[in-house]
């Protein structure tokens, strides 16, 4: 709906667009032209009649640049509007469009060959299409362009483990001898999963990658060994922690690689990183805030011009690594404190969950500020990481009270304003962060305190979620054994067949609960993100 | 490049001489294959392609010669002489190859037979970017009777004092009981920063380190460090905890723990906090163990690690073999234990045995041996190029290589090393013949060193 409110610009623009794109985005009129054709291509051919219609639809489905959530049920209502809108402009664009297409013959006749072209392709693509004639299911339950689920959602499909495998394996760093064979090593899953979450990855702590690597490791740089390590041994825990400890070893990475003969910086320095990547997500699965970041240096990589000196180019990826981090997290932080601080007043009293990097920078500036407030720090097991945040602010001098979750409800009544930090904002407004994040906006909102999630834009990521079912992380599940008076109840859990151990890593919380956001953009409602990753995309 | 290896085969075996005054250690039998050929194993299996070999002379050529160094260690050896007389502890070994050294260290010691997972030890130092990274065992008691002992000699080695903090991988303290006078002392600071100390005084130190490359640089300039184990462990395991404002006053009273040694370290107190501290965290890291959300400790107000950049870790091992070729009796042990290490044929397919031999399952017969009829090899090792003669019975020994064993003898549990002669008749009982002597026949011989 969106898109087509996009597409319905003034024709002009078209016209324009046509010349420099070479047809890219199609005006009005060949629209109607090729619409006009189809028709008549549907009534020819009356056995591929559906298929036909079907595989244009999906076409021109793709050419319209279609929003991923949009049901192609929509589409069919959406075309059928569009023609009546169309006719409503088109005789404004159309007289426009004219007169630039007198004036300016040649333009005219290139539309028409275009026009033509595209009406030949799209013939032949339908009968290529209808020959070989795929069973599909009907369109209207069939996403116009099918995303494919990452593998790492796929775990219990024997065939997605089997590629990932055979990834693995062609993923050998480039330049290695080939009797040596070196690959990535396949972590094994470890225990028995909860079924519901059959189709995640569940590693334990006690079996690391590092046992299938030769010890001067060779294959991939010491410093990514070194960072995976401290990833699964929880070393470097924290979104903003794992992606700046990403960039430092993306850093050294850089700083010691040279360019093998015959190859271009800009794509072999790509190459290479991509099983330094597969090796991070066997070691945890990587964050959005990683992706993000990956993705970013991914760009800057490629964008290095062919002419460019080595010596430069690597210059000029670490001074990018360092902006990064810089704008991204550092300034972000800065910026998020100040905005944050405008909403503590004295007297509040503020609760907390976990140990969000975030959150304990903006209490601490709050506290600088002489700002008279005090905090409760909510903790869960088996992480216990408001330890950690407890003792950072005590140090600084709050006054702090620490509870478990299971307290939560006892403790809110004295709550003024809870503020969470996030892992990721997803797309359609839903906060993903630590397991009981959720719990505690929704007993927050049941009391009516507001909740304030303070994210940095770079943690902004375009997945989809309602639930925490589809994409989360599995941790070791022997960490919630605990030994208590000398008795370890659950230390024989494996041979008691009928029990699970589920240690859950985040879980997704609503808009519904979630009454600002707090970025470095500014004060935004939860249901702005898709909007903000709008703008993102444009910049870039 | 991530780690570089390093060999040190140019000990003497003073706790063996009776073995040795021949045979260099390194190049002893167990198993019928030379000692250094096990920790070269060990690191051709983990992955390493080069290895620096700190070694005498005698060693290089000894190994040039053997078969099974020439054919077997794939890996590229770099032989490093040094004076065979020259008081050359480990570190001063260390110290000459510091042209050599471009990255982080292990070290490994030639009479060092295990099978443990390096990567633990090295896990631990890449994760906590660690300064020293050590592997201990929990020593077993030896049970078999040494030859040449009358009677059970009570081993009185002096003992290790280790001390680890709660999660059993830091280490806090290490001192040997002979450099404690009055009793244990351990300095306040420690105690404040790791409340739950354990002490354990039946490790057993593998000597296996892995050194960063500041340690080797450091060395360089402190000369007066000469063994690593003895000298340069316990300093870097007291640094950890020692103030970073450097003091006039040197002599640190409660550091009385090395008396003899202890005018050494005063000097290089003022130098070392430059070297020894890894150069300023870059800002990065720093930033991201700021951000993260991780303690090693909890209980007390300070963050990860308490602040400090030195830290030393140890992994200790409960089950699997490590033990230390260093006496006769931790010999004797390993020549039964090692051979379970790998799956090779008890006999050599050179051998000559005939049918009417009874051999044991666990005994290993060398290249090119000659066993004649009616014979019994039980639970022994028979070197290469053995002859052993009709009605001979053996349990319980090593015979190495070319020694010739004449009709009717009986040895038990004894130690015979090379080219020696045993008469016909002999019969031999925990004895250790040396190297190229000779047993006169009908000799009896009981609980007795025939050395020259």
């Amino acid at each position: 709906m969106a898109d087509s409110g996009v597409t319905d610009e003034p024709g002009t623009k078209d016209d324009v667009h046509r010349a420099k794109t070479e047809g890219k985005e199609l005006s009005k009129e060949e629209k109607q032209r090729l619409r006009k054709e189809k028709k008549q291509q549907k009534k020819n051919k009356e056995k591929k009649d559906e298929k036909a219609s079907h595989e244009s639809e999906k076409k021109k489905n793709k050419e319209e640049k279609p929003v991923s959530a949009a049901a192609p049920a929509s589409q069919p209502p959406t075309q059928p509007s569009t023609q009546k809108a169309v006719p409503a402009p088109a005789p404004v664009p159309v007289p426009v469009s004219e007169t630039p297409a007198l004036a300016d013959k040649p333009a005219k006749t290139k539309a028409d060959l275009k026009a033509e072209r595209r009406a030949r392709q799209e013939a032949e693509r339908a009968s290529k299409q209808a020959a070989t004639s795929k069973p599909k299911a009907p369109p209207n339950e069939l996403q116009p362009v099918v995303k494919r689920l990452p593998e790492h959602v796929q775990v219990d499909n024997p065939g997605v483990l089997k590629k990932l495998a055979k990834k693995l394996e062609r993923q050998q760093t480039p330049g290695c001898n080939a009797a040596t064979n070196a690959k990535i090593p396949l972590r094994l899953d470890y225990g028995y999963k909860v079924s519901l979450f059959s189709h995640l990855h569940q590693y334990s702590r006690k079996a690391p990658l590092t046992q299938q690597l030769s010890i001067p490791s060779t294959v991939i740089h010491p410093a990514i060994v070194r960072l995976g390590l401290q990833y699964s041994q929880g070393i470097v825990a924290g979104s903003n922690a794992r992606s700046v400890a990403l960039l430092h070893a993306f850093k050294q990475v850089i700083r010691d690689y040279t360019t093998p003969p015959n190859e271009e910086l800009s794509r072999d320095l790509v190459n290479k990183l991509k099983p330094y990547i597969s090796f991070l997500s066997q070691c945890r699965p990587l964050s959005a805030s990683m992706g993000n970041a990956i993705k970013y240096i991914k760009k800057e990589i490629s964008n290095i011009p062919s002419q460019c000196k080595e010596e430069e180019a690597k210059r000029k990826l670490l001074s990018c690594i360092d902006c990064y981090i810089d704008e991204k997290i550092i300034l972000a932080a800065k910026a998020i404190a100040k905005s944050s601080i405008e909403k503590i007043s004295n007297g509040d009293v503020i609760l907390v969950y976990g140990c969000s990097s975030l959150v304990n920078h903006i209490l601490c500036e709050a506290f600088e500020k002489n700002i008279k407030f005090r905090v409760i720090v909510v903790d869960s097991r088996p992480r216990l990481e408001g330890r950690e945040a407890l003792r950072r602010l005590v140090q600084r001098g709050i006054s702090c009270t620490y509870v478990l979750i299971s307290a939560v409800s006892y403790i809110l009544p004295e709550v003024s304003k809870v503020f969470l930090g996030a892992h990721a904002l997803l797309a359609n407004g839903y906060v993903m962060s630590r397991v009981g994040t959720s719990q505690i906006a929704l007993v927050a909102k049941a009391f009516n305190v507001p909740v304030l999630v303070c994210c940095e834009t770079y943690k902004f990521c375009e997945r989809v979620q309602t639930d925490s079912f589809v994409s989360n992380e599995l941790d070791d599940p022997d960490d919630l054994i605990v030994t208590r008076k000398g008795k370890t109840q659950l230390e024989h859990w494996q041979d008691v067949p009928s029990l699970g151990l589920l240690n859950l890593v985040y879980d997704v919380t609503p808009p519904d609960f979630v009454d600002l956001v707090i970025t470095d953009l500014g004060m935004i409602p939860c249901t702005s993100v898709p909007v903000v990753l709008r703008v993102k995309n444009v910049d870039q | 490049m991530e780690l570089q290896a390093v060999l040190m085969a140019a000990g003497g075996g003073s706790r063996m001489t009776d073995l040795t005054y021949n045979t260099p250690k390194p190049m002893l039998p167990v198993g019928n294959k030379p000692l250094m050929w096990y920790p070269l194993n060990l690191l051709e299996r983990v992955g390493f392609e080069e290895v620096i070999v700190i070694t005498t002379k005698e060693v290089q050529k000894m190994m040039a010669t053997d078969p099974k160094m020439k054919i077997d260690v794939k890996m590229k050896l770099d032989v490093v002489c040094i004076q065979e007389d020259g008081d050359m502890g480990t570190a001063d070994a260390l110290r000459h190859i510091q042209q050599k050294i471009k990255t982080d260290v292990l070290v490994v010691s030639c009479d060092l037979i295990t099978d443990v997972a390096l990567h633990e030890v090295v896990d631990l130092f890449r994760a906590h970017n660690a300064t020293l990274a050590m592997l201990m065992s929990n020593a077993h008691e030896f049970t078999e009777t040494v030859p040449g002992q009358k009677g059970k000699k009570k081993t009185a080695e002096q003992r290790d004092f280790v001390g680890v903090d709660q999660s059993g991988k830091r280490l806090l303290f290490m001192a040997n009981e002979a450099d404690l006078e009055d009793g244990l002392s351990i300095r306040k600071s420690i105690m404040r920063k790791h409340p739950r100390m354990h002490i354990k005084t039946g490790l057993v130190d593998a000597h296996l380190y892995c050194l960063k490359k500041a340690v080797v640089d450091f060395l360089a300039d402190n000369k007066s460090i000469s063994s690593i184990r003895g000298e340069l462990v316990p300093y870097l395991v007291r640094k950890q905890f020692s103030k970073t404002t450097n003091s006039p006053k040197i002599k640190d009273d409660a550091e009385n723990q090395n008396q003899k040694t202890n005018d050494n370290f005063t000097y290089s107190n003022q130098r070392d906090n430059t070297i020894l501290q890894p150069q300023q965290y870059e800002p990065l890291l720093q930033l991201a163990q700021e951000r993260s959300c991780w303690n090693d400790h909890r209980g007390d107000m300070s963050e990860a690690y308490h602040g400090g950049k030195l830290r030393c870790y140890v992994h200790i091992i409960d089950q699997g073999l490590c033990c230390r070729v260093n006496t006769l009796a931790a010999y004797i042990e390993a020549n039964r234990l090692a051979p379970k290490l790998f799956e090779e044929p008890a006999v050599h397919p050179s051998a000559v045995i005939s049918e009417r031999c009874q051999m044991g399952s666990d005994s290993i017969i060398g290249a090119l041996c000659q066993v004649a009829d009616k014979t019994s090899i039980k639970r022994s090792t028979l070197g290469n190029s053995t002859t052993v003669k009709e009605k001979v019975k053996v349990t319980n020994s090593i015979i190495m290589h070319g020694v010739t064993i004449e009709e009717g003898c009986n040895i038990q549990g004894s130690v015979i090393c090379s080219n020696a002669v045993i008469g016909r008749g002999a019969d031999l009982k925990y004895c250790l013949v040396g190297n190229g002597q000779r047993i006169e026949p009908e000799g009896e011989v009981h609980s007795h060193k025939h050395t020259k």
